[in-house]
Protein backbone atom coordinates (compact mmCIF):
# COMPACT_ATOMS: atom_id res chain seq x y z
CA UNK A 1 0.00 0.00 0.00
CA UNK A 2 1.30 3.60 -0.84
CA UNK A 3 1.78 5.37 2.12
CA UNK A 4 -0.37 8.32 3.28
CA UNK A 5 2.38 10.20 4.88
CA UNK A 6 6.62 9.83 4.88
CA UNK A 7 8.98 11.64 6.77
CA UNK A 8 12.73 11.55 5.63
CA UNK A 9 15.14 12.81 8.23
CA UNK A 10 12.98 14.96 9.78
CA UNK A 11 14.82 17.21 12.54
CA UNK A 12 14.43 19.74 14.34
CA UNK A 13 16.83 21.35 16.89
CA UNK A 14 15.91 23.87 19.37
CA UNK A 15 19.74 25.76 20.22
CA UNK A 16 21.57 22.25 20.98
CA UNK A 17 18.96 20.49 21.88
CA UNK A 18 17.71 17.93 18.93
CA UNK A 19 14.22 17.41 19.87
CA UNK A 20 13.53 15.51 16.75
CA UNK A 21 16.23 13.47 15.49
CA UNK A 22 16.83 12.64 12.24
CA UNK A 23 13.00 10.69 12.09
CA UNK A 24 12.17 8.40 8.73
CA UNK A 25 8.74 7.57 9.61
CA UNK A 26 5.50 6.23 7.84
CA UNK A 27 2.08 5.76 7.87
CA UNK A 28 -0.43 3.73 5.69
CA UNK A 29 -4.07 5.14 4.86
CA UNK A 30 -6.98 4.24 7.50
CA UNK A 31 -3.87 2.85 10.37
CA UNK A 32 -4.42 3.73 13.90
CA UNK A 33 -1.00 4.58 15.37
CA UNK A 34 0.03 5.28 18.67
CA UNK A 35 3.03 7.68 19.72
CA UNK A 36 4.67 6.82 22.78
CA UNK A 37 7.33 8.08 25.00
CA UNK A 38 8.98 9.18 28.25
CA UNK A 39 8.07 13.38 28.58
CA UNK A 40 10.57 15.11 26.57
CA UNK A 41 11.51 12.77 24.01
CA UNK A 42 9.71 14.70 20.88
CA UNK A 43 6.78 13.20 20.22
CA UNK A 44 4.93 16.85 20.54
CA UNK A 45 7.48 18.60 18.49
CA UNK A 46 7.30 15.37 15.69
CA UNK A 47 3.29 16.02 15.58
CA UNK A 48 3.97 19.83 15.18
CA UNK A 49 6.72 19.32 12.85
CA UNK A 50 4.06 17.27 10.56
CA UNK A 51 1.06 19.65 10.68
CA UNK A 52 3.45 22.91 10.23
CA UNK A 53 3.00 24.72 13.62
CA UNK A 54 6.77 24.21 13.68
CA UNK A 55 9.48 24.35 10.94
CA UNK A 56 12.00 21.41 10.47
CA UNK A 57 15.62 22.25 10.83
CA UNK A 58 16.34 19.56 7.93
CA UNK A 59 14.89 16.48 6.25
CA UNK A 60 11.06 16.51 4.82
CA UNK A 61 7.40 15.24 4.88
CA UNK A 62 5.64 13.75 1.89
CA UNK A 63 1.76 13.36 2.59
CA UNK A 64 -0.06 11.54 -0.22
CA UNK A 65 2.56 11.59 -2.56
CA UNK A 66 3.77 15.01 -2.22
CA UNK A 67 6.07 16.88 -0.52
CA UNK A 68 4.92 19.35 2.06
CA UNK A 69 7.69 20.36 3.64
CA UNK A 70 7.53 24.14 2.89
CA UNK A 71 3.84 24.53 3.02
CA UNK A 72 2.07 26.67 5.63
CA UNK A 73 0.36 25.01 8.00
CA UNK A 74 -3.05 26.16 6.76
CA UNK A 75 -2.27 24.86 3.32
CA UNK A 76 -1.63 20.98 5.02
CA UNK A 77 -4.76 21.31 7.23
CA UNK A 78 -6.25 22.31 3.67
CA UNK A 79 -5.08 18.86 2.16
CA UNK A 80 -6.29 17.07 5.23
CA UNK A 81 -4.05 17.38 8.54
CA UNK A 82 -5.99 17.76 11.27
CA UNK A 83 -4.03 18.44 14.75
CA UNK A 84 -6.08 18.80 17.78
CA UNK A 85 -4.12 20.59 20.67
CA UNK A 86 -2.21 18.92 24.08
CA UNK A 87 -2.93 21.98 25.30
CA UNK A 88 -6.83 22.74 25.00
CA UNK A 89 -7.76 25.23 22.77
CA UNK A 90 -10.87 26.01 21.78
CA UNK A 91 -12.25 29.57 21.59
CA UNK A 92 -13.58 30.07 25.07
CA UNK A 93 -15.39 33.21 24.48
CA UNK A 94 -17.79 30.86 21.47
CA UNK A 95 -19.96 28.67 21.88
CA UNK A 96 -19.52 25.13 21.01
CA UNK A 97 -21.80 25.43 18.29
CA UNK A 98 -19.89 28.57 16.71
CA UNK A 99 -16.43 26.63 17.67
CA UNK A 100 -17.43 23.31 15.09
CA UNK A 101 -19.33 26.10 12.94
CA UNK A 102 -15.42 27.39 12.39
CA UNK A 103 -13.81 24.14 11.34
CA UNK A 104 -17.17 23.40 9.09
CA UNK A 105 -17.60 26.46 7.37
CA UNK A 106 -14.53 26.29 5.59
CA UNK A 107 -15.39 24.05 3.34
CA UNK A 108 -19.11 24.63 3.12
CA UNK A 109 -18.88 26.50 -0.39
CA UNK A 110 -20.93 29.15 -1.12
CA UNK A 111 -24.47 29.89 -2.24
CA UNK A 112 -27.86 28.73 -0.60
CA UNK A 113 -26.82 25.60 0.38
CA UNK A 114 -24.12 27.08 2.43
CA UNK A 115 -25.78 27.91 5.91
CA UNK A 116 -27.81 24.29 5.66
CA UNK A 117 -24.71 22.57 5.02
CA UNK A 118 -23.11 24.52 8.31
CA UNK A 119 -25.45 23.52 10.41
CA UNK A 120 -25.81 19.67 9.32
CA UNK A 121 -21.92 19.61 9.23
CA UNK A 122 -21.96 20.94 13.04
CA UNK A 123 -24.68 18.63 14.29
CA UNK A 124 -23.15 15.47 13.34
CA UNK A 125 -19.84 16.90 14.66
CA UNK A 126 -21.30 17.49 17.92
CA UNK A 127 -23.57 14.50 17.94
CA UNK A 128 -20.54 11.88 17.35
CA UNK A 129 -18.57 13.66 20.25
CA UNK A 130 -21.50 13.28 22.62
CA UNK A 131 -21.47 17.29 22.95
CA UNK A 132 -24.86 18.18 20.99
CA UNK A 133 -26.77 19.11 24.17
CA UNK A 134 -24.44 21.50 24.81
CA UNK A 135 -24.12 23.71 21.31
CA UNK A 136 -25.15 26.65 23.24
CA UNK A 137 -22.62 26.51 26.46
CA UNK A 138 -19.38 28.67 26.24
CA UNK A 139 -16.88 26.59 25.51
CA UNK A 140 -15.14 28.46 28.74
CA UNK A 141 -18.50 26.76 31.12
CA UNK A 142 -17.43 23.14 29.47
CA UNK A 143 -15.89 20.57 31.63
CA UNK A 144 -12.29 19.56 30.91
CA UNK A 145 -13.22 16.54 29.66
CA UNK A 146 -15.88 18.21 27.28
CA UNK A 147 -13.40 20.48 26.32
CA UNK A 148 -11.42 18.24 25.05
CA UNK A 149 -14.33 16.22 23.44
CA UNK A 150 -14.81 19.94 21.56
CA UNK A 151 -11.60 19.90 20.75
CA UNK A 152 -12.02 15.95 18.56
CA UNK A 153 -15.14 17.81 17.33
CA UNK A 154 -13.41 20.20 15.68
CA UNK A 155 -10.70 18.13 14.40
CA UNK A 156 -13.24 15.50 12.86
CA UNK A 157 -15.71 18.50 11.24
CA UNK A 158 -12.65 19.09 8.95
CA UNK A 159 -13.39 15.43 7.61
CA UNK A 160 -9.53 15.52 7.75
CA UNK A 161 -7.33 12.28 6.00
CA UNK A 162 -5.00 12.75 8.74
CA UNK A 163 -6.04 13.17 12.45
CA UNK A 164 -3.94 14.30 14.61
CA UNK A 165 -4.89 13.59 18.66
CA UNK A 166 -2.54 15.28 21.19
CA UNK A 167 -2.92 13.45 24.78
CA UNK A 168 -6.82 13.55 24.13
CA UNK A 169 -7.42 11.53 27.25
CA UNK A 170 -6.38 13.66 29.39
CA UNK A 171 -8.87 14.62 31.96
CA UNK A 172 -11.46 13.10 30.53
CA UNK A 173 -13.18 10.02 32.89
CA UNK A 174 -13.55 6.44 32.71
CA UNK A 175 -16.98 6.68 31.20
CA UNK A 176 -15.74 9.40 28.77
CA UNK A 177 -12.70 7.39 27.28
CA UNK A 178 -14.85 4.34 27.05
CA UNK A 179 -16.95 6.18 24.24
CA UNK A 180 -13.78 7.74 23.17
CA UNK A 181 -12.49 4.71 22.25
CA UNK A 182 -15.00 3.67 20.13
CA UNK A 183 -15.25 7.47 18.54
CA UNK A 184 -11.45 7.03 17.15
CA UNK A 185 -12.62 3.52 15.96
CA UNK A 186 -15.11 5.11 14.32
CA UNK A 187 -13.13 8.05 12.98
CA UNK A 188 -10.02 5.22 11.84
CA UNK A 189 -13.11 3.45 8.85
CA UNK A 190 -12.36 6.57 6.72
CA UNK A 191 -9.43 8.89 7.85
CA UNK A 192 -5.90 7.74 9.47
CA UNK A 193 -5.40 8.41 12.92
CA UNK A 194 -1.88 9.55 14.55
CA UNK A 195 -2.39 9.41 18.12
CA UNK A 196 -0.04 10.49 21.23
CA UNK A 197 -0.74 8.94 24.53
CA UNK A 198 0.15 8.16 27.98
CA UNK A 199 -2.72 6.20 28.99
CA UNK A 200 -1.52 2.37 28.12
CA UNK A 201 -5.24 1.09 28.03
CA UNK A 202 -6.13 3.38 25.59
CA UNK A 203 -3.06 2.76 23.66
CA UNK A 204 -3.38 -1.24 23.36
CA UNK A 205 -7.10 -0.99 23.18
CA UNK A 206 -6.73 1.33 19.99
CA UNK A 207 -3.80 1.12 18.20
CA UNK A 208 -2.78 -0.92 15.11
CA UNK A 209 0.98 -0.32 15.32
CA UNK A 210 2.89 1.69 18.03
CA UNK A 211 5.86 3.66 17.37
CA UNK A 212 8.24 4.54 20.38
CA UNK A 213 9.85 7.74 20.49
CA UNK A 214 13.45 8.39 22.82
CA UNK A 215 15.65 11.23 22.76
CA UNK A 216 13.84 12.76 19.95
CA UNK A 217 15.03 9.50 18.05
CA UNK A 218 12.54 6.34 16.94
CA UNK A 219 13.38 3.65 19.58
CA UNK A 220 11.14 0.97 18.43
CA UNK A 221 8.03 0.41 16.12
CA UNK A 222 5.92 -2.97 16.12
CA UNK A 223 1.89 -4.07 16.66
CA UNK A 224 1.01 -3.95 20.42
CA UNK A 225 2.46 -7.09 21.24
CA UNK A 226 5.60 -7.19 20.23
CA UNK A 227 5.81 -3.57 21.87
CA UNK A 228 4.97 -4.67 25.41
CA UNK A 229 8.11 -7.57 24.49
CA UNK A 230 10.26 -5.15 23.47
CA UNK A 231 13.11 -4.76 26.03
CA UNK A 232 14.88 -1.81 24.93
CA UNK A 233 11.93 -0.30 25.57
CA UNK A 234 11.09 -1.84 28.68
CA UNK A 235 14.15 -0.24 29.52
CA UNK A 236 13.50 3.56 28.29
CA UNK A 237 9.56 2.91 30.39
CA UNK A 238 10.76 1.14 33.45
CA UNK A 239 14.66 2.03 33.32
CA UNK A 240 14.33 5.07 35.37
CA UNK A 241 12.09 2.89 37.47
CA UNK A 242 14.10 0.23 38.42
CA UNK A 243 17.16 2.38 38.95
CA UNK A 244 15.42 5.39 41.20
CA UNK B 1 -34.43 33.57 16.58
CA UNK B 2 -31.74 35.59 17.80
CA UNK B 3 -31.41 36.84 14.27
CA UNK B 4 -34.57 38.51 13.83
CA UNK B 5 -34.54 39.97 16.95
CA UNK B 6 -31.36 41.67 16.24
CA UNK B 7 -32.74 42.45 12.70
CA UNK B 8 -35.87 43.90 14.37
CA UNK B 9 -33.27 45.94 17.04
CA UNK B 10 -31.50 47.75 13.97
CA UNK B 11 -33.93 48.53 12.14
CA UNK B 12 -36.03 49.89 14.91
CA UNK B 13 -32.80 52.24 15.54
CA UNK B 14 -32.96 53.42 11.68
CA UNK B 15 -36.35 54.31 12.17
CA UNK B 16 -36.21 55.91 16.05
CA UNK B 17 -33.26 57.98 14.11
CA UNK B 18 -35.38 58.71 11.07
CA UNK B 19 -38.10 60.18 13.48
CA UNK B 20 -35.93 62.47 15.25
CA UNK B 21 -35.11 65.05 12.83
CA UNK B 22 -39.21 65.89 12.94
CA UNK B 23 -38.72 66.61 16.44
CA UNK B 24 -35.33 67.55 16.95
CA UNK B 25 -34.59 71.31 17.95
CA UNK B 26 -31.95 72.84 15.15
CA UNK B 27 -28.99 72.88 16.75
CA UNK B 28 -29.18 68.79 18.10
CA UNK B 29 -30.45 67.87 14.67
CA UNK B 30 -27.09 69.03 12.86
CA UNK B 31 -25.47 67.22 16.24
CA UNK B 32 -26.70 64.41 15.27
CA UNK B 33 -26.00 64.24 11.21
CA UNK B 34 -22.49 65.22 12.43
CA UNK B 35 -22.72 62.31 14.75
CA UNK B 36 -24.19 59.44 12.62
CA UNK B 37 -21.28 60.32 9.98
CA UNK B 38 -18.46 59.68 12.76
CA UNK B 39 -20.15 56.88 13.76
CA UNK B 40 -19.52 55.35 10.47
CA UNK B 41 -16.19 56.25 11.31
CA UNK B 42 -16.28 54.01 14.77
CA UNK B 43 -17.82 51.34 12.82
CA UNK B 44 -15.16 51.00 10.21
CA UNK B 45 -12.71 51.03 13.65
CA UNK B 46 -14.80 48.88 15.30
CA UNK B 47 -14.94 46.02 12.25
CA UNK B 48 -10.86 45.79 12.63
CA UNK B 49 -10.67 46.04 16.14
CA UNK B 50 -13.63 45.05 18.19
CA UNK B 51 -13.55 42.16 15.71
CA UNK B 52 -10.92 41.22 14.23
CA UNK B 53 -8.90 42.50 17.63
CA UNK B 54 -6.21 44.47 15.61
CA UNK B 55 -6.04 47.68 17.45
CA UNK B 56 -4.63 50.11 15.14
CA UNK B 57 -3.80 54.00 16.32
CA UNK B 58 -3.31 55.54 12.41
CA UNK B 59 -7.00 54.93 11.70
CA UNK B 60 -7.25 58.97 10.49
CA UNK B 61 -5.53 58.28 7.57
CA UNK B 62 -8.23 56.29 6.13
CA UNK B 63 -10.71 58.92 7.52
CA UNK B 64 -8.49 61.30 5.71
CA UNK B 65 -7.91 59.19 2.79
CA UNK B 66 -11.75 59.80 2.49
CA UNK B 67 -11.87 63.16 3.17
CA UNK B 68 -9.09 64.12 1.03
CA UNK B 69 -9.84 62.07 -1.96
CA UNK B 70 -13.22 63.15 -2.42
CA UNK B 71 -12.64 67.17 -1.12
CA UNK B 72 -9.78 67.45 -3.44
CA UNK B 73 -11.11 66.40 -6.99
CA UNK B 74 -14.27 68.07 -6.11
CA UNK B 75 -12.32 71.48 -4.90
CA UNK B 76 -9.86 71.71 -7.60
CA UNK B 77 -11.38 69.82 -10.78
CA UNK B 78 -14.86 70.46 -9.74
CA UNK B 79 -16.24 66.81 -10.15
CA UNK B 80 -19.41 66.45 -8.97
CA UNK B 81 -20.42 64.64 -5.42
CA UNK B 82 -21.20 61.36 -6.13
CA UNK B 83 -17.89 60.82 -8.24
CA UNK B 84 -16.24 62.34 -5.12
CA UNK B 85 -17.65 60.21 -2.74
CA UNK B 86 -16.43 57.41 -5.10
CA UNK B 87 -13.10 58.88 -5.31
CA UNK B 88 -12.52 59.27 -1.70
CA UNK B 89 -14.00 55.34 -0.75
CA UNK B 90 -11.55 54.27 -3.59
CA UNK B 91 -8.43 56.29 -2.08
CA UNK B 92 -9.09 54.65 1.68
CA UNK B 93 -9.26 50.92 0.32
CA UNK B 94 -6.09 51.74 -1.80
CA UNK B 95 -4.45 52.80 1.21
CA UNK B 96 -5.67 50.14 3.48
CA UNK B 97 -4.19 47.42 0.70
CA UNK B 98 -1.47 49.39 1.24
CA UNK B 99 -1.07 49.76 4.56
CA UNK B 100 -2.03 46.44 5.46
CA UNK B 101 -0.12 44.43 3.67
CA UNK B 102 2.89 45.97 5.20
CA UNK B 103 1.50 46.40 8.41
CA UNK B 104 -0.13 43.27 8.90
CA UNK B 105 3.49 41.40 9.50
CA UNK B 106 3.24 43.24 12.75
CA UNK B 107 0.94 42.05 15.63
CA UNK B 108 0.01 43.60 18.70
CA UNK B 109 2.15 46.50 20.06
CA UNK B 110 4.37 46.97 16.75
CA UNK B 111 1.50 46.86 15.22
CA UNK B 112 -0.08 49.95 16.66
CA UNK B 113 3.44 52.00 15.88
CA UNK B 114 3.13 51.00 12.61
CA UNK B 115 -0.30 51.95 12.28
CA UNK B 116 0.18 55.64 13.96
CA UNK B 117 3.83 56.07 11.53
CA UNK B 118 1.68 55.58 8.31
CA UNK B 119 -0.96 57.91 9.69
CA UNK B 120 1.96 60.53 11.07
CA UNK B 121 2.95 60.18 6.96
CA UNK B 122 -0.31 61.07 5.67
CA UNK B 123 -0.62 64.07 8.18
CA UNK B 124 2.80 65.73 7.24
CA UNK B 125 2.33 65.06 3.32
CA UNK B 126 -0.89 66.89 3.73
CA UNK B 127 0.89 69.70 5.43
CA UNK B 128 4.02 69.09 3.12
CA UNK B 129 1.12 69.73 -0.14
CA UNK B 130 -0.42 73.00 1.25
CA UNK B 131 -0.49 74.72 -1.95
CA UNK B 132 -3.54 72.19 -2.49
CA UNK B 133 -4.50 71.10 1.13
CA UNK B 134 -4.30 74.35 2.18
CA UNK B 135 -2.26 72.64 5.86
CA UNK B 136 -4.36 72.84 8.76
CA UNK B 137 -6.11 76.28 7.93
CA UNK B 138 -8.04 73.78 5.52
CA UNK B 139 -10.63 74.64 2.25
CA UNK B 140 -13.99 74.72 2.59
CA UNK B 141 -16.11 73.55 -0.62
CA UNK B 142 -18.42 76.40 -1.79
CA UNK B 143 -22.11 75.80 -1.92
CA UNK B 144 -22.54 75.23 -5.12
CA UNK B 145 -20.41 72.57 -5.72
CA UNK B 146 -22.76 70.35 -3.03
CA UNK B 147 -25.20 69.56 -4.63
CA UNK B 148 -26.43 66.02 -6.26
CA UNK B 149 -28.15 65.89 -9.66
CA UNK B 150 -30.40 63.28 -10.25
CA UNK B 151 -32.40 63.94 -13.39
CA UNK B 152 -34.24 66.96 -12.74
CA UNK B 153 -34.02 66.59 -8.80
CA UNK B 154 -31.37 68.53 -7.49
CA UNK B 155 -30.31 67.51 -3.00
CA UNK B 156 -28.51 70.97 -1.83
CA UNK B 157 -25.96 69.61 0.95
CA UNK B 158 -26.05 72.41 2.39
CA UNK B 159 -29.66 72.35 3.35
CA UNK B 160 -30.27 70.81 6.98
CA UNK B 161 -32.78 68.23 5.94
CA UNK B 162 -30.89 66.85 2.97
CA UNK B 163 -27.89 66.63 5.37
CA UNK B 164 -29.27 64.78 7.90
CA UNK B 165 -31.00 62.34 5.20
CA UNK B 166 -28.14 61.46 3.48
CA UNK B 167 -25.88 60.82 6.83
CA UNK B 168 -28.89 58.80 8.12
CA UNK B 169 -28.39 56.82 4.60
CA UNK B 170 -25.14 56.49 4.69
CA UNK B 171 -25.33 55.34 8.01
CA UNK B 172 -28.33 52.54 7.98
CA UNK B 173 -25.92 51.42 4.78
CA UNK B 174 -23.19 50.72 7.17
CA UNK B 175 -25.06 49.77 9.95
CA UNK B 176 -26.20 47.08 8.32
CA UNK B 177 -23.55 45.97 6.21
CA UNK B 178 -21.67 45.55 9.66
CA UNK B 179 -24.42 44.11 11.07
CA UNK B 180 -24.19 41.33 7.92
CA UNK B 181 -20.70 40.68 8.34
CA UNK B 182 -21.07 39.91 12.33
CA UNK B 183 -23.55 37.42 11.34
CA UNK B 184 -21.84 36.22 8.84
CA UNK B 185 -19.15 33.04 8.71
CA UNK B 186 -16.94 35.80 7.71
CA UNK B 187 -17.23 37.54 11.42
CA UNK B 188 -16.54 33.89 13.08
CA UNK B 189 -13.40 33.83 11.51
CA UNK B 190 -12.78 37.31 12.43
CA UNK B 191 -13.83 36.92 15.95
CA UNK B 192 -11.62 33.01 15.66
CA UNK B 193 -8.18 35.50 14.57
CA UNK B 194 -8.97 38.04 17.51
CA UNK B 195 -9.15 35.03 20.12
CA UNK B 196 -6.60 32.67 18.84
CA UNK B 197 -4.68 33.32 15.61
CA UNK B 198 -2.59 30.28 15.31
CA UNK B 199 -5.42 27.65 16.20
CA UNK B 200 -7.34 29.64 13.12
CA UNK B 201 -4.62 28.72 11.04
CA UNK B 202 -4.63 25.20 12.18
CA UNK B 203 -8.73 25.29 10.93
CA UNK B 204 -7.11 25.91 7.81
CA UNK B 205 -7.57 29.37 7.27
CA UNK B 206 -5.10 32.02 5.59
CA UNK B 207 -5.34 34.23 8.66
CA UNK B 208 -3.19 37.20 7.01
CA UNK B 209 -5.62 37.42 4.32
CA UNK B 210 -8.87 37.49 6.20
CA UNK B 211 -7.37 40.42 8.31
CA UNK B 212 -6.06 42.03 5.01
CA UNK B 213 -9.69 41.86 3.88
CA UNK B 214 -10.72 43.06 7.38
CA UNK B 215 -7.68 46.22 7.18
CA UNK B 216 -9.23 47.09 3.33
CA UNK B 217 -13.08 46.82 4.76
CA UNK B 218 -12.63 49.07 8.21
CA UNK B 219 -10.69 51.65 5.48
CA UNK B 220 -13.11 52.29 3.00
CA UNK B 221 -15.74 52.45 5.72
CA UNK B 222 -13.68 54.82 7.20
CA UNK B 223 -13.10 56.63 4.24
CA UNK B 224 -16.78 56.72 3.24
CA UNK B 225 -17.40 59.01 6.96
CA UNK B 226 -14.56 61.45 5.60
CA UNK B 227 -15.57 61.62 1.94
CA UNK B 228 -19.49 62.22 3.52
CA UNK B 229 -17.96 64.96 5.83
CA UNK B 230 -16.17 66.44 3.45
CA UNK B 231 -19.15 66.60 1.14
CA UNK B 232 -21.88 66.68 3.77
CA UNK B 233 -20.39 69.77 6.20
CA UNK B 234 -17.91 71.08 3.13
CA UNK B 235 -14.76 71.28 5.48
CA UNK B 236 -11.22 69.23 5.23
CA UNK B 237 -8.38 70.49 7.06
CA UNK B 238 -5.29 68.65 8.48
CA UNK B 239 -6.46 68.15 12.41
CA UNK B 240 -8.70 65.58 10.55
CA UNK B 241 -5.97 63.47 10.17
CA UNK B 242 -4.26 64.35 13.16
CA UNK B 243 -3.55 62.16 15.94
CA UNK B 244 -6.52 62.96 17.49
CA UNK B 245 -8.34 61.20 14.78
CA UNK B 246 -7.21 57.73 15.04
CA UNK B 247 -7.69 57.93 19.13
CA UNK B 248 -11.37 59.61 18.86
CA UNK B 249 -12.82 56.15 17.29
CA UNK B 250 -11.15 53.87 19.17
CA UNK B 251 -12.63 55.48 22.10
CA UNK B 252 -16.02 55.72 20.60
CA UNK B 253 -15.78 52.19 20.18
CA UNK B 254 -14.54 51.18 23.82
CA UNK B 255 -16.92 53.29 24.94
CA UNK B 256 -20.06 51.76 23.20
CA UNK B 257 -18.98 48.52 23.38
CA UNK B 258 -16.17 46.75 21.25
CA UNK B 259 -17.67 43.90 18.64
CA UNK B 260 -21.11 45.18 19.08
CA UNK B 261 -23.00 46.84 15.63
CA UNK B 262 -24.61 49.50 17.95
CA UNK B 263 -22.09 50.29 20.07
CA UNK B 264 -20.16 52.70 18.01
CA UNK B 265 -22.96 54.95 17.39
CA UNK B 266 -23.41 55.03 21.14
CA UNK B 267 -20.12 55.95 21.77
CA UNK B 268 -20.04 58.59 19.40
CA UNK B 269 -22.66 59.96 20.64
CA UNK B 270 -22.12 60.17 24.27
CA UNK B 271 -18.52 61.19 23.97
CA UNK B 272 -19.81 64.17 21.60
CA UNK B 273 -22.69 65.37 24.15
CA UNK B 274 -19.82 64.66 26.93
CA UNK B 275 -17.50 67.08 25.60
CA UNK B 276 -20.15 69.40 24.16
CA UNK B 277 -21.92 70.00 27.03
CA UNK B 278 -18.61 70.20 29.77
CA UNK B 279 -16.63 72.53 27.05
CA UNK B 280 -20.06 74.77 27.64
CA UNK B 281 -19.37 75.18 31.59
CA UNK B 282 -15.47 75.32 31.67
CA UNK B 283 -12.47 75.32 29.47
CA UNK B 284 -11.02 72.50 31.26
CA UNK B 285 -13.42 70.66 29.61
CA UNK B 286 -11.03 67.90 29.06
CA UNK B 287 -11.07 66.99 32.88
CA UNK B 288 -14.90 66.02 33.10
CA UNK B 289 -14.12 64.48 29.95
CA UNK B 290 -11.41 61.82 31.31
CA UNK B 291 -13.22 61.71 34.55
CA UNK B 292 -16.46 60.35 32.78
CA UNK B 293 -14.21 57.97 30.74
CA UNK B 294 -12.72 56.73 33.71
CA UNK B 295 -16.29 55.95 35.69
CA UNK B 296 -17.21 54.31 32.44
CA UNK B 297 -14.20 52.01 32.13
CA UNK B 298 -14.71 51.31 36.16
CA UNK B 299 -18.39 50.66 35.65
CA UNK B 300 -18.61 49.40 32.36
CA UNK B 301 -15.22 47.86 31.14
CA UNK B 302 -16.77 45.93 28.37
CA UNK B 303 -18.09 49.84 27.33
CA UNK B 304 -21.95 50.20 27.23
CA UNK B 305 -23.30 47.89 25.04
CA UNK B 306 -21.03 45.13 26.02
CA UNK B 307 -21.63 45.22 29.39
CA UNK B 308 -25.87 45.37 28.42
CA UNK B 309 -24.97 41.92 26.53
CA UNK B 310 -22.71 40.03 29.22
CA UNK B 311 -25.17 40.91 31.88
CA UNK B 312 -28.37 40.97 29.94
CA UNK B 313 -28.90 40.65 26.63
CA UNK B 314 -26.85 37.64 25.46
CA UNK B 315 -28.48 37.84 21.97
CA UNK B 316 -27.34 41.55 21.43
CA UNK B 317 -25.39 41.27 17.91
Amino acid sequence: MTPLLTTKDLSRNFGGLKAVDKVDFEMVPCEIRALIGPNGAGKTTFVSLICGRIEPSAGMIVFEGEDITDLASYQRVRRGIAYTFQITSVYANLTAWDNVALAVQRTAGEGRQRAKKIRDGVRDALERTGLAGRQNTHAANLSYGHQRLLEVAMGLALKPRLLILDEPTQGMSDGEIENFISLVREIARDATVLIIEHNMDVVMQLADRITVFNGGKVLAEGTPEAIRANTDVQHAYLGTLAHG
Amino acid sequence: MSDAKGLILHLLVIAVLFALQFVLPDYHHGVLSRVMVLAVFAMGYNLLFGYAGLLSLGHAMFFAAGLYGAGLPVFHLGWGVPLGFVSGVACGALLAFIVGVLALRTTGVAFMIVTMMFAQVLYLAILYFGRWTRGDEGFVIPQQARRIELADLYFDLTHPQTRYSVALLLFSIVLLITYRIARSPYGRVLVAIRENEERTRLLGYDTFSNKLIAVVASGALCAAAGAAYVLIFGYAGSTLASIQYSILPLLWVLLGGAATTLGPLLGTLFMYYVVDIASGYTSAWLLIVGLVLILLVLFFPRGILGTVREKWLRWLP
